[in-house]
């Protein structure tokens, strides 16, 4: 049941950010001012990506919150990175990213880190 | 906008984000200790648990900190964004350090340091490289 629960998780966080960050793309430069969020929110009503991708983010934060009932928090925040590494990845071949060697570099910087303070 | 404006707009929703889910994530925890209810499946506890004012004050600040992270999408890479918003991570071991007085041991220093690091390598990477949106939507 604990490991149904962490691929949940894990891939409706993938699938989550990459539909947002393929659509915020395509949509132009946003802001967060009144106007902005405005705009922001009659973006998301209008894409069907982008009404996914909060399904997708429900279901990601309710399996967290299911998760962290029962195990402790430093095992399941290294956990939840493993999303990190797969995003990254995808967003290389999917979204089409340059990912250089110093931002791989700052990358893996950060995906340790991530490890160290969460276990 | 000029792509040295567009480089601030980019750090100040960073910093709009972080703030939000920082406070977001305090004020829900904070609020949820005030219930007395144990949480469990029944999804009745959980719409009981938001009439406390510190746990619906924490769900729309984590609401906005959710449309900031989107905006911050639509001025960077994912590949971008992944890294540097992990910064939220030392910020809650600088704010449990400091406000909370907790004791961080030597190897959360050490992540703390390593996540730093690298968001600021990340940071000083061209921030938008696809070129899906870069023609006319």
């Amino acid at each position: 049941m604990m490991w149904i629960l962490v691929v949940t998780m894990v891939l409706a966080t993938v699938l989550s950010d990459l539909l947002q960050s393929y659509e915020m793309k395509r949509s132009g430069e946003h802001s967060v001012s009144v106007r902005g969020l405005a705009r922001l929110l009659a973006t998301i009503v209008r894409r069907r990506f982008l009404i996914l991708s909060v399904v997708c983010l429900a279901v990601s934060f309710f399996s967290f919150m299911a998760l962290v009932q029962s195990e402790p928090l430093s095992f399941v925040v290294p956990i939840s990175s493993a999303s990190f590494v797969i995003e990254t990845f995808l967003a290389r071949f999917v979204l089409r990213e340059r990912i250089s060697a110093r931002r791989a570099a700052g990358a893996l910087a950060v995906l340790a880190g991530v490890v160290l303070v969460g276990g | 906008m000029s792509a040295r404006a567009s480089d601030l707009k980019t750090f100040a929703v960073l910093i709009l984000f972080l703030a939000l889910k920082a406070a977001g994530n305090w004020s829900l925890a904070f609020g949820m200790k005030q219930v007395p209810q144990r949480m469990s499946a029944n999804p009745m506890l959980y719409l009981g648990a938001m009439l406390e004012p510190f746990v619906a004050a924490g769900i729309l600040a984590l609401i906005l900190a959710v449309l900031a992270r989107m905006a911050l999408l639509s001025l960077a890479d994912l590949s971008f964004v992944l890294p540097v918003t992990a910064i939220g991570y030392a910020i809650a071991v600088l704010v449990g350090k400091i406000f909370l007085h907790e004791t961080v041991t030597n190897r959360r220093w050490l992540g703390t340091l390593l996540i730093v690091a690298g968001a600021a390598l990340v940071g000083s990477t061209a921030r938008k490289t696809s070129a899906i949106g870069a023609q006319a939507p």
